[in-house]
């Protein structure tokens, strides 16, 4: 590569990365804001108006940034800003809307799990360093937790690489692989299509406690444990948590997307638009919106609402028994998928 | 220093003064292993105010409106109870009407109480729908309270010797909107606290009372009914109008045929309660009397008369937490009552705490705490004080002292 190309490079990353970031925060908290206000009206309250987490944050920001006295600051102060790069970083692996990730090498699936960790280890760290008995509680609650959903959540994307093995795709975890085949396009019966769904319940299930949201929110319990591991944090760094909340959930919304709904109305026939235009581009992100909105809605929103708190074994009761069952059972399925339709000569 | 062993050791939590999930401040110090409580203990008397002390220099009217802030949620049940004293001593009898008419409030209080804790039951497990949906109901009989005594917490209704305010025929329909609007959205609430899965995991096997230790312990209202011990004021003594109404004791296995003393029992404990108050302002509405409301309206002459009393009154209610007793003693001298004391339900609820706690999880705490429905400033009727330091006292001082203080007032 030139001097030139390379520098070209480097810049479109700077950029892309600048780019991909505020897109991050903004629309976290924007979804945040929609979030709360969905919430409120299901529960019969008027709720604060959607721009609300903007103003939490700014205030959040001039407020004075308490590090307690048994607390070790250096990596109590850390590990916030560890957690908000951690989590947008993933967004620079993820396709948005119709432009291609920013960094379209050298990351897969198996890297975006790994950073997905970053951020709850960040908080685990940040529990346990900030001295607080409240916090260490929940910083075991958030390590336990871990433990519990890691594991249907490996199951879910082990199947999802197994079935592309199946169609023939070689770098099975890379995300172009991912986009380029469509899952639902390698469903040959229903059973298949079953097992899909399967998977894609059982994923919209693992969200809430990725994202410690009722009823997985143990480690953040706040009539029980008082906030948990948050609960010495204050001003500039709280504010850094409630940005990695944001962009965490964006982040999670935008995984369920691309594993299962990789579609782009951009590249319908019936609309006539030539690909890479301004008005597919526009057309696309609006679309991709749409549907983290619905991601979010669904497996945040609805679920926080209608139920209550499970206790730390209850969580990981869920995880490891019905949970890890049911990802197992869409694993058959979608490996019965062709065997079956094999059998009946259908195919 | 290089450790070449560890050891499992246990860890303190203080859950208090001010925590989220308490209402009001009560101090516990928790001693964990992993999740698992081992033991704990509970200090009290962080809002002691004086009230008894207050009354020194006021006269039995006055006293109604101060026992009426010992607690936002009972202002009906303290003056209630200390009107009963005062009636008591006096040896005044209150009309028919009024005593159906004293049952009516208290019974609206029980449910406005009853649908409080339901609310704020759900938003101890983290279900804050539900908070906002009971709090909805409760909403309209805060309305209700509003219509028929003026105000929406501290009601200012009660009066020695009969109530202040009437209720007259064109008001009954309001109330019995009410009831309506409530029995609707009865069978929602059952639903939810009865039938949800989350609400079940939270609460059933959570916070066991057995029978035995309700009893040692001397626990009252829902929390002693919901362990199977059959104790109610209303029906084990005749007081106001519940004598000619048709009560009987409630215990959670009228609907489940079993008894766990569980926090899911105290939910079902509640809630029949509150179909039980439905029922009796309904036939009070039904069978009430027409007369009089009050004894004595002019009330310079009302204490005149109580300033010649010498003797004393217990006067005993059914709190929506539990019995609350007050005792009055006059000297036949004073305006002001010579002794006035109070023992809110919930001093008698603090002891069973430790063994519904003992064995459970940290996540336990809340709900454990909340389910015998907590009112501490009720409670706190004590501080001592050494200069500004704080200290505390044993059962042989303790006892000691409250001999000395009852031969004072015998006297």
């Amino acid at each position: 590569m030139d001097i030139l190309g390379l520098s070209e490079t480097i810049l479109r990353l700077v950029i892309g990365t600048i780019a991909v970031a505020l897109f991050g925060i903004i629309f976290g908290l924007l979804y945040k804001g929609v979030d709360r206000k969905i919430s409120a009206h299901m529960q019969g309250r008027i709720g604060p108006p959607i721009r609300q987490p903007f103003r939490d944050v700014r205030k959040l920001f001039t407020k004075e940034n308490v590090v307690p006295e048994n607390a070790i600051p250096w990596i109590f102060n850390l590990v916030p800003l560890l957690g908000l790069i951690a989590t947008i970083s993933i967004l620079i692996y993820l396709p948005i809307g119709g432009f291609p990730p920013i960094m379209s090498w050298g990351g897969d699936l198996i890297l975006i799990l790994y950073l997905l960790m970053f951020p709850s280890l960040a908080m685990v760290i940040g529990g346990f360093s900030s001295g607080s008995p409240y916090a260490i509680v929940g910083a075991q609650r958030e390590m336990a937790t871990m433990i519990a959903y890691e594991f249907p959540l490996a199951i879910i994307i082990i199947s999802l690489a197994w079935k592309l093995t199946q169609v023939g795709s070689v770098n099975v975890f890379a995300l172009s692989t991912i986009i380029g085949t469509p899952i639902w396009n390698s469903v040959t019966g229903p059973l298949g299509f079953i097992g899909f769904a399967i998977l894609l319940l059982a994923l919209i299930i693992v969200t809430p406690a990725e994202l410690s949201k009722i009823p997985f929110d143990a480690p953040e319990a706040e009539t029980e444990i008082a906030g948990g591991l948050l609960v010495e944090y204050s001003g500039r760094n709280l504010a850094m948590f409630y940005l990695t909340d944001g962009v965490k959930t964006v982040v999670m919304a935008s995984i369920i997307v691309v594993l299962f709904f990789p579609y782009n109305l951009s590249s319908l026939p019936m609309l006539g638009l030539e690909g890479g235009s301004y008005v597919a581009y526009i057309i696309d992100i609006l679309f991709y919106l749409l549907k983290i909105f619905l991601v979010i809605l669904f497996s945040v929103t609805l679920i926080r609402v209608a139920i209550a708190r499970l206790k730390i074994d209850q969580i990981v009761y869920t995880y490891w028994v019905p949970l890890t069952l049911l990802s197992l059972v869409g694993l058959i399925f979608i490996m019965w998928d062709g065997w079956i339709m094999n059998l009946l000569g259908l195919v | 220093m290089k450790q070449t062993a560890t050891t499992k050791t246990s860890y303190h939590i203080p859950v208090g003064p001010i925590h989220p999930a308490l209402k009001e401040p009560v101090f516990f110090e928790f001693e964990i292993e992993g999740e698992r409580i081992v033991d704990v203990d509970v200090k009290l008397g962080h809002v002691h105010r004086g009230i008894e002390w207050a009354s020194r220099k006021r006269n039995p009217i006055q006293i109604l409106y101060l026992a009426e802030r010992i607690c936002g949620i009972c202002s009906f049940c303290h003056p209630a109870a200390f009107t009963l004293a005062v009636e008591t001593a006096a040896d005044i009898q209150a009309p028919e009407r009024a005593e159906y008419l004293r049952v009516i409030q208290g019974e609206i209080e029980r449910i406005t109480s009853h649908v409080l804790w339901a609310g704020v039951a759900a938003h101890e497990i983290g279900f804050d729908t539900v908070l906002f949906l009971t709090w909805q109901m409760r909403e309209k009989l805060m309305d209700l309270t509003e219509y028929l005594c003026g105000n929406r917490v501290t009601k200012g209704i009660m009066t020695i010797g009969g109530i202040r305010r009437d209720i007259t025929e064109d008001m009954i329909p309001k109330i019995t909107d009410t009831l309506n609007y409530l029995k609707d959205n009865f069978e929602k609430l059952r639903k939810i606290f009865l039938d949800d899965k989350t609400i079940r995991m939270r609460s059933q096997g959570v916070g066991i009372l057995t029978k035995e230790n309700a009893l040692k312990l001397c626990a009252v209202g829902p929390t002693t009914r919901a362990s199977g011990v059959k104790k109610d004021v209303r029906v084990d003594t005749s007081y106001f109008a519940y004598g000619d109404l048709d009560i009987d004791f409630i215990t959670p296995d009228v609907l489940t045929n079993e008894v766990n003393g569980d926090v899911y029992d105290r939910i079902i404990q509640r809630l029949l309660e509150v179909k039980q108050s439905i029922g009796l302002i309904e036939q009070c509405l039904d069978t009430m009397p027409s007369g009089d409301i009050v004894v004595e309206p002019k009330i310079p002459k009302l204490l005149n008369q109580l300033k010649k009393v010498n003797g004393e009154g217990v006067g005993r209610h059914e709190a929506p937490r539990g019995e609350v007793i007050h005792y009055v003693k006059f000297d036949g001298e004073n305006e002001s009552p010579y002794t006035w004391k109070v023992r809110a339900p919930t001093y008698n609820n603090i002891l069973p705490w430790i063994p519904m706690l003992k064995g459970e999880q940290i996540a336990d705490i809340p709900i454990i705490a909340a389910s015998t429905d907590p009112c501490m400033s009720c409670t706190n009727r004590v501080a001592i004080a050494d200069g500004s330091k704080k200290y505390e006292m044993q059962k042989e001082e303790l006892h000691r002292l409250s001999i000395e203080k009852t031969r004072r007032l015998m006297k």
